[in-house]
């Protein structure tokens, strides 16, 4: 090195050195403090307001909405307004499409015999693919339908900003980012998606733990399953509205339990890993605005419905497969299903949970969708797919299987907890190009998953709960 | 394209940025690569009164605080590309947000333009904007316009020849903070002044400095390793 490199050198440790005693951490605050004095000493003097008609009325809104006593519970009771309609809504167009399904199903029967089909054929293609997909389509369309187009009209409105501004505080004290509430609010739809969205967040490592807890958000291929237990299994002896109501509840329950695990993760790794304060963030709230209510609707609906079609022929579709086919190849004297089913079965049982259930967990790595189909291709020996008419046969069908409550929810809170789905990984590792926090984004969850599981069972059994 | 004066437009993300950028270079945009930076930026030229201008397009921020990724560029392109003019786009239905921004790029550089777009709009929702007394107080051309409909451009055009040619004086108004944080800042001052001299704003850099920013500094150094001007 040249000395005038070394003296470089000197100089520059020497500022840093100095700099370093100089500053604080409440520096930021100061500065930007005198900025947002001066800038409102401009306005005061070179610019006023006349009739600020629509301000006020983003104002008013504002105090009410973002209100310290009244924010979280009309964000609570959002939520949940919005799964009690899309639960509630759901049922009937689910029956119909698996009945118009089933209906169909009958008829390729025919058609398939008619040609004299061999068994196999029939097998692989109408009772594998053809049930998988259509239960697919049938359990998780009308759902996003529904969910997808309210969502997005409070979006349109300008809530969702709201929603990460009440948030703020309780991210920040937790080392995270605020706008991790928007990520998170994406992650409802897709978990996918979400983590691309993270990109919002400009410091890497709040983006870091934005990313590695959105899995902690149920997402569209999980509402299925939530939705579903928690109306055969938590909601019994009760009927009609009510019935809708204690499933919301629960699911509502759930995606709290999920927002409190998000806390507690992003608390221990920005107090471990992810070590650091939260960064200052400027974050806009756009006047409320009436949104365009046919648009939206029909765009969100529309679009949801055709990416949740895709999925369903792109994802469900092999797995669906894959699944009679190893129900229906024999080594030995049982099918490969039964071996991984009975390798698992002692792991299932420590959780609260049975082989079946983790395998079809397995089988739906690379969608969470599959995760239920493939769980009732198990359980029925025929390896094919009972026909969904009625959501009572489904029950039927886990009772035999030994299913309590306690496998309900310990299946429902594997679901919320558990590894991210295969895409969510492939996109994790696109987005932080690193092969490390990959690992740990599905490291992290599974292990909670687990823990979760386990400790709920040996705490119902050690209270004897299960009568 | 190194004879072009350069403007950088700089401002908050949603002004209207790049309406006033496609509305001014038309079909002539390029992505450009600067100062060995992975990141693109869109550039495009145009003509007016007999010179050339290269535009570029920097990424829309709420700060220069180099939190992410978009405002390092950002930043990076007003301090060690020096552009012959900073154009900040400040929203005029959100200018005290939008204010910041402005303020934060007359402390790094001299040669500002604030254009205040969106007026149309702002003016829609009763919000009259004094151009003279900001102009007055920030030391610097302040033009009110809007881009969507052409409102206020040759103005735009017209000041930034005027200042190109020396005939409208721009003393960017300098921040000044709390005590405290003035004597951190004249107390390391000298310390900047020996490294970079006169080739950058030393207060603002101290001021950098004290807030923590340590990618700036790293910047530097690679840069005069590199003995290229800072």
């Amino acid at each position: 090195m040249t000395s005038e490199g070394l003296e470089l050198k000197n100089q520059i440790q020497q500022l840093t050195r100095q700099a370093e005693k100089l500053s604080t951490p409440d520096i930021r605050d100061h500065i930007v403090e005198q900025l947002y004095k001066k800038s409102n000493n401009l306005m005061k003097e070179g610019v006023t307001f006349t009739n600020a008609k629509m301000d006020e009325r983003t104002e008013k809104l504002d105090a009410i909405l973002t209100s310290r006593i009244w924010g979280f519970p009309i964000m609570l009771i959002m939520l949940g307004a919005i799964f009690y309609l899309t639960i509630a809504g759901a049922n009937i167009p689910s029956s119909m499409l698996a009945n118009f399904f089933g209906w169909m199903e009958g008829y390729i029967t025919i058609a398939f015999s008619y040609f004299q089909a061999p068994d196999w054929l029939h097998g692989v293609l109408v009772l594998g693919l053809y049930r998988g997909t259509t239960w697919v389509i049938s359990v998780m369309l009308p759902p996003m339908a529904i969910f997808f187009p309210v969502f997005a009209l409070l979006e349109n409105y300008g809530y969702l900003p709201r929603v990460a501004f009440n948030m703020d505080r309780l991210f920040k004290s937790v080392g995270a980012h605020g706008k991790q509430s928007l990520t998170m609010a994406m992650g409802f739809g897709c978990n996918a998606a979400a983590v691309i969205s993270s990109r919002i967040i400009e410091s890497p490592r709040e983006r870091m733990l934005s990313i590695l807890t959105n899995n902690f958000v149920p997402c569209n291929g999980r509402w299925g399953t939530l939705i579903v237990l928690a109306s055969l299994f938590m909601a019994t002896g009760f009927t009609g509205g009510m019935q809708t109501l204690v499933t919301t509840l629960v699911v509502v329950g759930l995606v709290m339990f999920g927002i409190f695990v998000t806390f507690i993760v992003s608390w221990t790794l920005s107090k471990t890993a992810l070590r650091g304060v939260p960064t200052h963030y400027t974050l806009e709230l756009p006047p409320y605005r009436k949104p365009k209510l046919f648009d939206t609707v029909i765009r969100a609906s529309l679009t949801k419905s055709i990416s949740v079609l895709n999925r369903a022929v792109k994802v469900a579709a092999p797995a669906a497969i894959l699944t009679w086919i190893i129900a229906n190849i024999q080594i030995g004297d049982t099918s490969i299903l039964m071996h991984i089913v009975s390798f698992l079965n002692p792991l299932g049982q420590a959780i609260g949970l049975d082989g079946f259930i983790l395998m079809a967990f397995l089988i739906g790595l690379p969608a969470n969708e599959i995760v239920l189909p493939v769980l009732l291709m198990g359980y029925l020996s025929t390896g094919a797919l009972v026909d969904v008419d009625s959501i009572q046969d489904l029950k039927q069908i886990f009772l035999t299987n030994g299913w309590t409550w306690l496998t309900a929810l310990n299946m429902m809170l594997f679901s919320l907890l558990h590894y991210p789905c295969g895409t969510t990984l492939v996109n994790i590792y696109k987005e932080t190009k690193s092969l490390k926090w990959t690992f740990w984004s599905f490291v992290i969850p599974t292990g909670i998953a687990f823990f979760v599981t386990w400790l709920v069972t040996e705490f119902v059994h050690y209270m004897r709960l299960l009568s | 394209m190194n004879d072009n004066l350069r403007i950088a437009l700089a401002g908050n993300p949603n002004t209207g940025k790049s309406t006033l950028f496609n509305l001014l270079t038309g079909l002539k945009q390029h992505t450009g690569n600067w100062a060995g930076k992975t990141v693109d930026l869109m550039a495009g030229t145009f003509t007016f009164k007999g010179i050339s201008y290269e535009m570029i397009d920097l990424p829309g921020t709420y700060s220069l605080f180099s939190n992410s990724k978009d405002e390092e560029v950002a930043r990076d392109y007003i301090v060690f590309e020096k552009p012959d003019i900073t154009l900040v786009v400040l929203d005029a239905t959100a200018l005290e947000r939008n204010l910041n921004l402005a303020l934060q790029v007359m402390e790094i550089t001299e040669k500002v333009v604030i254009c205040i777009n969106l007026i149309d709009e702002s003016e829609k929702m009763g919000i009259s904007i004094n151009e003279k007394i900001l102009m007055k107080r920030l030391g610097v051309p302040v033009i009110k316009i809007s881009a969507r409909n052409k409102i206020g451009i040759p103005m735009l055009l017209d000041t930034i020849d005027r200042l190109i040619k020396g005939n409208i004086p721009c003393n960017p108004y300098k921040m000044t903070y709390d005590e405290e944080t003035e004597m951190k800042i004249e107390q390391l001052i000298p310390f900047v002044q020996n490294i970079t001299g006169e080739q950058l704003s030393a207060r603002w850099l101290s001021l950098r400095l004290i807030d923590g920013d340590k990618s700036l500094l790293k910047e530097i150094e690679q840069r005069l390793a590199k003995k290229d001007a800072i």
